[in-house]
C-alpha cells in the first residue's frame, strides 16, 4: 500500500505514528439509499481525512469501472488539504461506476464512486450512478447552473474522457463565450474558486480591466448581500450581512489588542471636562477651504494640536506612575473605525504641519488603515487622542483614556442651538460639545479647564488654523 | 626529511582516493570509514600526521605548503619560464576556490576577471538573492496571522520599503565580493582585470594586449541567464534574474517563465512582497528535477495556499514587453504539439529558464575545442576535452561553464580538485556527494539520487532499496517555531546501508542537509552514523531519526574498540 500512496504522511517511520491521527484507511459506508435503490449497491463517499478537510480532490484512481474489489484494497488516492490518502474499501464488491473522475473534486460526505455486490448490478449500479448524481443535486436541470455539486455532475458525465490533472485548473481560465478571454490574477482565481463566484459575471477593476482579488470579495458579498435581502424571514432583519447570530467568534488580532488596551485604562485614575464651544467661524472657514482637500477631521486636530502647544502638561503622560514625560512633539492621534476593529492613525507634529499637509496625510493614513498596511510608528505614536462621533448625530459622549498618553477628547456633532447671548438676545449658533477624559495623576480639572478654554478660543477664531 | 614524508603520503593517498570517488559500489576502503568514527574525534589532531588521512590539520599547513612547492620544483615538469603557475580565468565562486586551494598548495596564482569579482553568484546570484529571501521569509511571518497567533505574537500592518529591501540586497552583494577580493589579495593572488582569451597551450591574453604565461589554466567563465528565443527581454518589464534581483519594481502580477529553484525563489520573493504570481512550465509538472514526493509537498505548501497559479505542459513561444500601455503578453504554445493555447497578459515576466555557459570569445578555437550547446567539454577529472576527442593537457574547466552540475559550490568543489591534481595528487569529485538545496520558506535540500533514480540504478545493477521518511511534526524544535510542515526522506540499500540520496523539505533544509552530504562524501554507512548523538532538541534531530528509523541488515562495520571516558 505504502508505495501506491506517493503521500508524504504514510506512517512508515515511526516518528509518524505520534503525529497526525488520519488512519489512511477509508470511509465507505454502506447506506441505504431511496427506497428504489437496493442496499447491495453502495456508495463511495469522499472521506473525511482532517478535520479540516472539507472538500477532496481525487487524484487517482487505483481501480477502475468493473474491477473486482476486496475489503481493505486501496480504490482512490484523495487529496485533502494537507496531504494524499489512499481510501480503502471496507466491503468485497464491483467498482461499477466513477461519479467523479481524476482531478475533480468532491466535498466531504457526497458520492464519489458505486459499489455492485456482484457483475450482474454493475449495469444497474450504472444506471443509478446517472440518474442519482443528477437528482442527488435539488434543482433538477444539471447542465447550466455552477455551484459545487453540479459540478460533480458534470464531471461524472464525461466520465469516459479522461481529463489531464491539470485541466481542472486550466479550465477557469481559458477562453469563454465567443472567443472573449477572461483575464483575473491569478489570486482572483483561486479566490473566484473558493467564494463559488463566476468570473465570467464580473468587471474587473485591475489594470486594463482585469479582474483582481477585491473585485471577486466584491461580487461575492454583494451576493451574500442580495442573498439576504431575497431570503424570507429574521435573516434579513439581521443587523449586517454575513453575521451569523448565535455564533462565538474569537478576537481577531485587533480586537485582542483593543480589548486589551480598554482593561489596562482601568488602572489609571481619569476624569472628565465637557466643554461647549461655538462653530459658527469653523463651519465657515471649513466650506471655504473643503474645496482644496481640507477635512474636517485635520481642522479639530490642527485646533487641538495648537492649544496643546500652549498646554505641554495636558500633552504629558505618566507610564509608570512616579513620573512623566512633557511629550516633545505634539502627535493626534485620531480614532478610526474600521470593519471589525478600531484604529488611531497618527498625525504627527500637528502643532507645526500646515493644514493642507496635515489634511494629505489624513487621506493617506485613513487608506492605508483600511488596507491594513499602517505602520506602528502610524499608529501607536499619539500623545493625545481625539475621537468623533458628531457625523453619526452623537452630541456627546465619554471617551476610554488609551493607555501611555495623558488625554482624550471626545468629539459630538455641531448643532445649531438656541442660545441666550450677553447683550440680553436670544439667537441661534451651531455648537458642538467637547468631552476630555484625562489622567489625573500628571493633568489636573484646572489645567484642562484652561486647555479647553484656550482650545475654543483656537475654534471660535479660527483664522490661525491655516496658516 | 619534509619533502620525503610528503611524498609517502602523496603517493599512498592517490589509492584512497580512488576509492572515495567509487564509493558507491560495494567495495570500500575501511580507511575512509575512521574518518568520523568516534577514534578520530578521540585522538584529535596530534594522530593526524601518522594516520592516513588527506586532511591536514591547521598546524602543519605551512609546513606541508613549502614541500609541495619544493616538490613541484624537484621534479622539473614546470619550466621557470611561465608567469604562474596556475591561471584561472573567471574569478566566480569557483575561480575563488581553486585559487584559495592553489595558494595553499603553495602555486603561484592569478584570476582573470572581465567584470566584477564574485561573479554571478555573488552579484547576481545566490548571494543578493538570499537577501531578498531573508526580507520575504521576515515579511511571510509577519503575514500569517494564524502562525503568529499560536504563538502569541501580535504585529499588525507589516509593511516594507522597495528600495531599503533592494539595498539590502546590493549592499550584500558588495560586502561579499569586498570579502571574496580581499581574501585573495591577502594570500597574493594576482587578480589581472580584462578578458581571458586562450591563444594557444600555457598563453592567456587578458584585455587586449597583456599576454600572459602559466602553466595550467582553469576556465572558470560560469553562466548567463538563458533566455529562450522568442522573448524580447527589455530588462523592465521582461526580466532575467540579474534584473530582478535589483528589485526595481514589484508588479502586481508577474508570470516566471520555469519552476525550478531560481523560478520558485523568486515566486517566494514576490508573493511575500505582494505580487501574484503565474508559473508557465514547459514540462508536464512544476518543480521538475526534485524528487516527485518532495516536489508534490513542497508545491502542496509553497505553491497551492499562495497567491500563485500555473500552466503546465506549455512553452512561453512568445514574449512581449509591455509598452504604450500595453501589458506584457505572453504567448503559450502546448509543449508536445506545439499548438497556441492561450495569451497571458501580465505586468512582468521573469525569465527563469535555466543558465547558459558563458564561453564565447574564450579563444577556445585555438585549442581545437569545440562546445556543446555552449558548454565545454570535460571528463570526469575537468580536464578540457577537444574536437577528435582528445585531452587537452593542462587546461581544465570547471564550473556552469562545463554543465556537470551548475551549483557554485560545485564549482569551487571542482576547482579544488582540479588543484590536487595539478600538485600532483590523482582526485576525482564525486558530483552525488554534492547538496543542493532552494531557499524557499520553508527550504528544500537534496544529495544524491531521487527515488526514481534510486530505483532505475538499483533495478540496472540488481540491488534492492528501501525509502525511510521523518516528518517534521515529531520534531521538537520545528513545533517550538511552529514550524511542523516539513519531511526527510532516506533512500538506501537495506543490504549494506549505503545512503543513495536524502531530500528534505522543511524549515532550515538547506542547513541540514550537510550531515548527509558528508556521510555520502565519506562513505558513512547508515549503520555507523545512527550512534552518532545529536544535540537536544535541535532540528539536526530530523535526521538522526531519518536514520535510525531505516532498516539495514548490516553491522556496524567499525565498532569502537577502545571506549573513551570522560
Amino acid at each position: 500500500m505504502a508505495h501506491l500512496l506517493n503521500t508524504p504522511f504514510v506512517p512508515s517511520a515511526q516518528t509518524l505514528r505520534r503525529s497526525p491521527n488520519l488512519p489512511p484507511g477509508a470511509r465507505i459506508s454502506g447506506r441505504r439509499g431511496r427506497a428504489s435503490v437496493q442496499a447491495k449497491i453502495r456508495e463511495i463517499f469522499m472521506p473525511a481525512l482532517s478535520s479540516t478537510m472539507t472538500e477532496g480532490k481525487i487524484v487517482s484512481w487505483v481501480k477502475s469501472e468493473g474491477d473486482k474489489l476486496s475489503k481493505g484494497e486501496s480504490v482512490v488516492v484523495v487529496e485533502s488539504d494537507k496531504a494524499d490518502m489512499d481510501v480503502e474499501t471496507f466491503y468485497d464488491g464491483y467498482l461499477a461506476a466513477i461519479m467523479v473522475e481524476e482531478g475533480g473534486v468532491a466535498s466531504v460526505g457526497s458520492a464519489i464512486a458505486l459499489l455492485a455486490e456482484s457483475e450482474a448490478e454493475i449495469a444497474e449500479a450504472k444506471a443509478k450512478a446517472n440518474s442519482s448524481s443528477s437528482s442527488s443535486s435539488s434543482p433538477p436541470p444539471p447542465p447550466n447552473t455552477a455551484a459545487p455539486e453540479p459540478q460533480v455532475v458534470n464531471v461524472a458525465s464525461v466520465a469516459v474522457a479522461k481529463p489531464p490533472p491539470a485541466a481542472a485548473v486550466a479550465s477557469t481560465h481559458q477562453a469563454s463565450d465567443g472567443g472573449k478571454r477572461i483575464v483575473a490574477s491569478p489570486y482572483a482565481k483561486k479566490l473566484a474558486k473558493e467564494l463559488k463566484v463566476d468570473l465570467g459575471r464580473i468587471l474587473g477593476s485591475g489594470p486594463l480591466g482585469r479582474i483582481v482579488a477585491k473585485d471577486v470579495e466584491e461580487a461575492a458579498a454583494a451576493a451574500v448581500e442580495s442573498n439576504v435581502a431575497a431570503g424570507s424571514g429574521p435573516a434579513a432583519s439581521s443587523p449586517s450581512p454575513g453575521i451569523q447570530l448565535g455564533t462565538v467568534v474569537p478576537f481577531t488580532t485587533m480586537q485582542g489588542a483593543v480589548s486589551k488596551n480598554m482593561v489596562e485604562s482601568l488602572s489609571v485614575p481619569t476624569f472628565r471636562v465637557g466643554y461647549t464651544i461655538t462653530t459658527d467661524a469653523l463651519d465657515a472657514l471649513y466650506k471655504k477651504v473643503k474645496s482644496k482637500g481640507v477635512t474636517m477631521t485635520a481642522l479639530l486636530a490642527k485646533a487641538t494640536a495648537l492649544a496643546l502647544a500652549k498646554h505641554p502638561v495636558v500633552n504629558s503622560s505618566c507610564r509608570d506612575g512616579n513620573s512623566f514625560t512633557y511629550n516633545s512633539s505634539i502627535n493626534i492621534a485620531v480614532a478610526v473605525a474600521l470593519d471589525g476593529g478600531l484604529i488611531t492613525p497618527v498625525l504627527p507634529d500637528a502643532d507645526k504641519v500646515d493644514i493642507y499637509s496635515l489634511s494629505r496625510k489624513w487621506k493617506e493614513l485613513v487608506d492605508k488603515a483600511r488596507a491594513k498596511q499602517l505602520q506602528p510608528h502610524e499608529y501607536n505614536t499619539g500623545t493625545f487622542t481625539l475621537s468623533n462621533l458628531g457625523m453619526f448625530g452623537v452630541d456627546r459622549f465619554d471617551a476610554i483614556l488609551p493607555p501611555g498618553t495623558g488625554a482624550i477628547m471626545a468629539v459630538g456633532a455641531s448643532q445649531p442651538s438656541v442660545v441666550a447671548t450677553k447683550d440680553g438676545r436670544i439667537g441661534m449658533q451651531n455648537q458642538m460639545q467637547v468631552n476630555v477624559t484625562a489622567d489625573h495623576r500628571v493633568i489636573y480639572g484646572a489645567d484642562l479647564a484652561s486647555f479647553l478654554q484656550t482650545l475654543a478660543s483656537i475654534i471660535e477664531d479660527p483664522k490661525d488654523l491655516t496658516l | 626529511m619534509q619533502a620525503s614524508l610528503s611524498l609517502s603520503v602523496a603517493s599512498h593517498a592517490s589509492p584512497a582516493a580512488l576509492a572515495r570517488s567509487n564509493h558507491s559500489s560495494a567495495s570500500f576502503a575501511p580507511v575512509n570509514l575512521r574518518f568520523c568514527g568516534l577514534r578520530r574525534e578521540a585522538f584529535g589532531f596530534s594522530d593526524l600526521k601518522q594516520s592516513e588521512s588527506r586532511r591536514v590539520c591547521p598546524s602543519s599547513a605551512r609546513r606541508w605548503k613549502a614541500a609541495v612547492s619544493a616538490l613541484a620544483s624537484d621534479n622539473g615538469s614546470a619550466p621557470k619560464s611561465f608567469d604562474y603557475d596556475l591561471l584561472i580565468i573567471g574569478a566566480g565562486v569557483g575561480g575563488h576556490g581553486a585559487a584559495l586551494h592553489a595558494v595553499e598548495k603553495g602555486l603561484k596564482t592569478a584570476i582573470v576577471e572581465g567584470d566584477v569579482v564574485g561573479g554571478t553568484c555573488v552579484n547576481r546570484g545566490c548571494v543578493p538573492s538570499k537577501a531578498l529571501l531573508a526580507v520575504s521569509g521576515r515579511m511571510r511571518e509577519f503575514q500569517t496571522e494564524h502562525h503568529l497567533k499560536a504563538l502569541g505574537l501580535q504585529v499588525s500592518a507589516a509593511g516594507y520599503d522597495r528600495q531599503g529591501v533592494a539595498d539590502h540586497a546590493n549592499n550584500l552583494a558588495t560586502k561579499i565580493r569586498n570579502n571574496l577580493t580581499n581574501s585573495m589579495k591577502a594570500l597574493g593572488v594576482d587578480i589581472l582585470t580584462g578578458v581571458g582569451t586562450i591563444l594557444g597551450p600555457h598563453k592567456v591574453k587578458v584585455g587586449s594586449s597583456n599576454v600572459v604565461t602559466a602553466k595550467d589554466v582553469i576556465i572558470a567563465t560560469g553562466s548567463v541567464p538563458f533566455v529562450p528565443k522568442g522573448i524580447e527581454v527589455d530588462g523592465k518589464t521582461v526580466i532575467t534574474s540579474d534584473h530582478a534581483l535589483k528589485l526595481e519594481f514589484v508588479p502586481d502580477w508577474i508570470a516566471i517563465i520555469g519552476s525550478g529553484y531560481i523560478g520558485l525563489e523568486f515566486s517566494d520573493v514576490y508573493t511575500a512582497l505582494g505580487s501574484e504570481v503565474t508559473f508557465v512550465e514547459a514540462l508536464d509538472q512544476l518543480m521538475p528535477g526534485f524528487d516527485p514526493e518532495i516536489g508534490k509537498l513542497a508545491q502542496r505548501v509553497l505553491i497551492n495556499p499562495r497567491k500563485i497559479d500555473y500552466h503546465t505542459g506549455v512553452f512561453a513561444s512568445k514574449i512581449t514587453p509591455a509598452k504604450d500601455g500595453k501589458p506584457v503578453t505572453i504567448e503559450l504554445i502546448d509543449a508536445k504539439t506545439k499548438e497556441p493555447k492561450e495569451t497571458l497578459e501580465v505586468d512582468a515576466a521573469l525569465i527563469a529558464t535555466g543558465r547558459a555557459p558563458f564561453t564565447q570569445g574564450l579563444g577556445l578555437e585555438n585549442i581545437n575545442v569545440a562546445t556543446q550547446r555552449g558548454f565545454i567539454p570535460v571528463d570526469e577529472r575537468m580536464r578540457v576535452i577537444d574536437a577528435n576527442g582528445k585531452l587537452v593537457p593542462h587546461i581544465y574547466c570547471i564550473g556552469d561553464a562545463n554543465g556537470k552540475m551548475m551549483l557554485a559550490h560545485a564549482a569551487s568543489a571542482q576547482g579544488i580538485s582540479v588543484v590536487e591534481q595539478v600538485t600532483g595528487r590523482d582526485h576525482v569529485l564525486n558530483h552525488l556527494s554534492i547538496p543542493a538545496a532552494c531557499f524557499t520558506h520553508p527550504e528544500i535540500s537534496m544529495v544524491g539520487l531521487t527515488e526514481p533514480q534510486a530505483r532505475e540504478k538499483a533495478d540496472k545493477e540488481g540491488f534492492e532499496i528501501s525509502v525511510a521518511k521523518t516528518s517534521f511534526k515529531a520534531n521538537t524544535k520545528a513545533l517550538a517555531e511552529n514550524e511542523g510542515e516539513g519531511l526527510a526522506k532516506l533512500i538506501y540499500r537495506p543490504d549494506n546501508g549505503e545512503i543513495l540520496g536524502v531530500h528534505i523539505f522543511g524549515l532550515h533544509a538547506a542547513d541540514l542537509i550537510h550531515e548527509a552530504s558528508n556521510a555520502i562524501a565519506l562513505g558513512t554507512r547508515i549503520q555507523d552514523i545512527k550512534f552518532a548523538v545529536h544535540a537536544h532538541p535541535t532540528l539536526s534531530e530530523v535526521l538522526d531519526e531519518l536514520f535510525k528509523s531505516a532498516k539495514v541488515k548490516a553491522q556496524v562495520s567499525s565498532p569502537v574498540s577502545e571506549p573513551v571516558a570522560v
